[in-house]
């Protein structure tokens, strides 16, 4: 290998830039920006202003906060239902007021205040409902005049009750615990705060209305569809903003005991700076209370430092309304290029140098016409049969892209019927001693289904690993599978990157992406036994009982890897520099074995696999329907020998019937063929086979 | 009512049809009432005095709506309009005391309203951001930028010795003052300008359906730049008559509700929000209904405080019976369209 080409592929192995891809998949991604920023909001405003970092001062940013979050929430709850409410400063002032005439006025306990404050909020809130849910009103004008419109009542109410508001000071110990009390250290009102934060983020991102509530605002057409009360879901979040402001208004009357002309003006432009800051976004359907949070308590810092610089007003005005900008524009501008930015970035190719197609092969590959007689079986019935597999009575299954497994009935295999309905595409299939068929479905996991036809799940995840970002411990792709003798179910993974729909898409990589996973049934676990296989796919036990071969597609290699006896844990190349991209494995009679090739391979990709950042420029720049893939259109079947040698090459010349071989399975003289991509599964005599051997009979012996 | 169905209907509709059965035409109905039902119970509501006041103070207005018409037709707002308003005509006056001749002061106050249109415009078409959401954090911007640059004082009185400034607001042609003069003058230009000139098309195809006039290949952006810019000059040229009138103009009509005179005054007069229609007719329709009401509320000598809640409601009412008689179409509503 060259100096150069080393560089090369150290550059795309330590440097390759996955992590940027995979961290932007992350939907904790929002929220980290947000974070990131109040972190270092944090640091700079306790470095800048003296005296920021101060029990007292603390205590008293909590009170604050408890009021202000409490607005957020409100308006993140309405936020994402898809609309907004900007008059939540002025419901604010209308609920202080009920609160305060209630308990310096009126003299009324401190629960019926509550009472006063959440129902003016919930009158407030449901006026926006009706008119945003029910008649379909543009939710920003309309809130922008019930602004007006709360305004004016509060300063029409406000200057006649005035003198009795301030006259007065109520004797309630409750009230004043409220206001000032703390809870070992704490203070009460922010202790009611977390407890209703708790609260909504547990109905938000749990239960039902939460998700109904995210549904509309993400999506309200289909929301609609789905059968969602889409108006009531919109009015209820404007009634539930109502009643939070309330809550806020309550305990600012109790911290303050009194209320100015000026209560809550600019309010909602603090708190939509907030909120937008927090990382919710404004389409609707995207935040949490968390991110409510976090703006919150930015702005309240940023607010409270500019308050203790000194600043004029007016400052903090200009401030907090660029920041509303900018956090808009980003926030505008992330929720719609983040998916574009994404399929750019998140394929990244690495080195893979695959060594020259092996002369000695040449001879052996030679093209010849022996599956082109092929009987067919259920053309255009089933769609995708990536394996093909025979049970004891002769029948064929298959699995289908519709998700279901069918069963062709011997001895024509002109009748069929659905077997099992499992609801992914079932790759790799296998029989397991007692007869119950297993099947790697894609996206789903490994499933179970019985002679009767009813489907369990066997395993849907593995150990996570943790250093890698994207979740490995959910099964993407699992593609191959066969049983130990003793039970233990071995299975291969092909990639944790991609779904099945973008198989192809992991050829671009080169890397290993893929690993292959034991499920023992005796303790229920499965544990990922090898990681960094380059797209490992077929999977089949040795005879021996104690190692199993795989096959690396993109790799073009074939390894041994012993799980038992003596050789345990180790692992050997047992065919390397194939002709083409192997795929499933299956044992043959008098101790063979069958390989798929689903294509074979080209001067111009192998090329390609050693120009990583020619594919990566290729993935960024163009289409991707117009990406250079690796050959999978054109492949042939191999039968090796125990020891790893080719013996025959069987080809469809024409390639009309089987273009492309995904798998085999030999039985009673006769060799079966499947293809993932084809809508057909094949049937031909082998001339030079035992008319009586089958798979499970050699492997578990008589049943 | 479109030409199209004026021809295939057997008959035009008469005119008690048209007057009840479009939004204009009850407006215009109310305010033949209100007229007349003010005539009759406010004795000084007749005299010529008043009714030059309700004239004068309303053109300010009327101009004012013009400039958020030119938007809201395009399908987009303005609530920015009167910080541009204060910030920029103030700026002008305090440069003009600091020595520069008062020609280059009002040159560089429209130069700031320019730029500040711009720059909204550029968020609204390049940022993709909200027109609303855009307006309101700008109009934050532009106030907070002016008291903390450019004047503290929140009066600005207009500079002496410009004694030709002051015969804009408070001169008469022949008899007519020429606040309304001016307003009448801008009805007619931009009237010109939305019906005669490819502008106008442009923008009127912009409200109808935003998506297919930019598939169409209009420019869309730099239109929606141009129409904020030209919303930012129409209110700096109504801050100079304002200012010109009472000689001297106040920075806290910013937090007045003087915004939402305007979006009333629109709204009522039947520009939908939904943009694509609409007119200067509406505009003036909705200027003098409005002006009645706000006339004959003060003759009444009513709580400013109670006709804020009044201008509210009313607003409001117009809004609902706006989106009922334009309802949102679902196929060109967008996803987080606020």
């Amino acid at each position: 290998m060259a100096n150069s080409d080393k560089l090369i592929q150290f550059r795309h192995r330590y440097f390759s830039g996955r992590l940027v891809g995979e961290v932007l998949s992350k939907s904790w991604i929002d929220s980290a920006i947000p974070f990131a920023a109040l972190i270092v909001v944090l640091v700079t405003m306790a470095v800048l202003v003296p005296g920021m970092v101060n029990i007292a001062y603390m205590a008293d940013l909590s009170r604050q906060l408890a009021e202000f979050g409490l607005v957020a929430l409100a308006l993140t709850i309405v936020i994402m239902s898809g609309g907004i409410d900007l008059s939540v400063g002025s419901t604010f002032a209308l609920c202080v007021l009920a609160s305060l005439v209630g308990m310096n006025v009126l003299g009324l306990p401190v629960a019926v205040s509550l009472a006063l404050a959440l129902g003016a909020g919930l009158l407030c809130g449901l006026l926006n409902g009706v008119l945003i849910g029910y008649l379909r009103l543009r939710a920003f004008i309309t809130t922008l005049v019930t602004l007006v419109i709360y305004r004016a009542l509060y300063d029409i109410i406000f200057p006649r009750l005035a003198s009795a508001i301030v006259g007065n000071t109520p004797d309630s110990p409750a009230w004043d615990y409220l206001g000032f009390g703390a809870f070992y250290g704490l203070p009460v009102s922010f202790i009611a705060f977390v407890v209703i934060a708790v609260a909504i983020h547990i109905t938000l991102s749990r239960l039902r209305p939460g998700w109904r509530l995210r549904a509309v605002g993400g999506a309200r057409k289909s929301a609609y569809n789905a059968g969602i009360d889409v108006k009531r879901t919109v009015c209820l979040a404007y009634v539930t903003s109502g009643l939070l402001t309330g809550t806020a208004a309550f305990l600012f009357s109790a911290r303050l005991g009194s209320t100015g002309a000026d209560t809550g003006i600019g309010m909602e432009i603090a708190v939509l700076t907030a909120v937008v800051l927090g990382g919710v976004s404004l389409g609707g359907g995207r935040g949490s209370v968390g991110n409510a949070i976090v703006g919150a308590v930015l702005v309240l810092i940023l607010t409270n430092g500019l308050i203790r610089m000194s600043t004029p007003g007016s400052v903090n005005q200009l401030v907090l309304g660029l920041i509303l900008i900018l956090a808009v524009l980003f926030d505008a501008k992330w929720v719609k290029n983040r998916a574009k930015i994404l399929s750019k970035v998140y394929v990244s190719p690495t080195y893979l140098a695959l060594p020259s197609r092996a002369e000695r092969h040449q001879a052996q590959f030679a093209p010849n016409d022996r599956l082109g007689e092929s009987e067919l079986i259920g053309l255009g019935a089933v769609e995708g049969p990536e394996d093909v597999v025979l049970d004891a009575a002769d029948h064929l299954y298959t699995g289908t892209r519709h998700g279901t497994i069918v069963r062709f009935f011997a001895p024509d295999y002109t009748r069929s019927e659905v077997f099992a309905r499992i609801g992914g595409h079932p790759l790799g299939l296998a029989f397991a001693r007692n007869g119950d068929l297993l099947a790697c479905v894609g996206g789903m996991g490994v499933y179970r289904v019985d002679p009767q036809g009813t489907v369990s799940r066997v395993t849907d995840e593995t150990n996570r690993s943790w250093l890698s970002v994207i979740d490995d411990s959910r099964l993407r792709l699992p593609d191959d599978l066969d049983i130990a003798r003793d039970g233990r179910i071995f299975f291969s993974e092909a990639t944790i990157r991609y779904e099945l729909s973008d198989w192809v898409t992991d050829a671009l990589e080169g890397r290993g992406n893929g690993r292959l996973i034991c499920h023992d049934p005796r303790t229920g676990q499965t544990r990922t036994v090898l990681r960094g296989l380059i797209f490992p796919n077929g999977v089949t036990m040795c005879r021996d009982g104690q190692s199993l071969l795989f096959a690396e597609t993109w790799a073009c290699r074939i390894s041994r890897y012993w799980f038992d006896g003596p050789n345990k844990g180790q692992r050997e190349i047992f065919i390397d520099n194939l002709q083409g991209y192997p795929d499933n494995i299956n044992r043959g009679s008098n101790g063979t074995y069958w390989v798929a090739l689903l294509g074979l391979r080209t001067a111009t990709f192998d090329l390609a696999m050693r120009k990583p950042a020619f594919r990566r420029r290729m993935a960024k720049r163009i289409a991707s329907d117009e990406w250079l893939f690796p050959n999978v259109n054109r492949g042939c079947v191999v039968r090796l020998s125990e020891t790893g040698e080719v013996l025959d090459v069987l080809w469809d010349l024409a390639g009309r019937n089987h273009p492309s071989v995904t798998s085999t399975c030999e039985h009673k003289g006769y060799l079966y063929l499947g293809g993932v991509s084809n809508n057909r599964i094949g049937r031909v005599k082998l001339c030079d086979a035992d008319s009586a051997w089958t798979s499970s009979q050699e492997y578990w012996g008589q049943v | 009512m479109s030409a199209a169905e004026q021809q295939t209907g057997a008959r035009g509709p008469t005119i008690r049809e048209r007057l009840l059965q479009s939004q204009e035409g009850i407006v215009f109905l109310l305010a033949v009432v209100a007229f007349l039902a003010f005539s009759i119970l406010l004795p000084s509501f007749l005299s010529s005095g008043n009714l030059l006041v309700l004239v004068r103070s309303v053109s300010i207005l009327g101009i004012l709506a013009l400039g958020m018409a030119l938007v809201v037709i395009a399908r987009g707002i303005d609530v920015s309009m009167i910080a541009v308003m204060v910030v920029s005509v103030s700026w002008a006056f305090v440069i003009t005391r600091a020595g520069y001749p008062f020609e280059l002061a009002l040159l560089i106050g429209a130069s700031f309203a320019m730029l500040a249109g711009i720059m909204i415009g550029t968020l609204i078409a390049f940022g993709e951001v909200p027109p609303i959401f855009a307006t309101l954090a700008a109009g934050s911007v532009i106030y907070g930028t002016g008291r903390t640059f450019f004047f503290t004082l929140e009066m600005q009185n207009v500079p002496p010795d410009t004694e030709w400034f002051r015969l804009i607001g408070q001169g008469n042609v022949f008899g007519i003052p020429v606040t309304v003069v001016a307003f009448a003058l801008l009805c007619v230009v931009v009237q010109l300008v939305l019906r005669r000139t490819r502008f106008g098309w442009m923008t009127y195809a912009m409200g109808n359906n935003p998506n297919t006039a930019r598939v169409s290949g209009l420019p869309t952006r730099p239109m929606i730049v141009a129409q904020y810019a030209s919303t930012a000059l129409i209110a700096y040229v109504a801050g100079l008559i304002l200012a010109s009138s009472a000689a001297a103009i106040n920075a806290r009509l910013f937090n007045s509700t003087m915004i939402y005179d305007i979006l009333l005054v629109v709204v009522l007069g039947g520009i939908g929000l939904n943009g694509g229609h609409g007119s200067v007719r509406n505009v003036i329709l909705g200027t003098v209904f409005v002006g009645i009401l706000l006339n004959g509320m003060t003759i009444m000598n009513i709580d400013y405080t109670i006709q804020n809640l009044v201008k509210g409601v009313v607003l409001l009412l117009a809004i609902v019976v706006d989106s009922l008689v334009n309802p949102r179409d679902e196929q060109t509503s967008q996803q987080g369209d606020l």
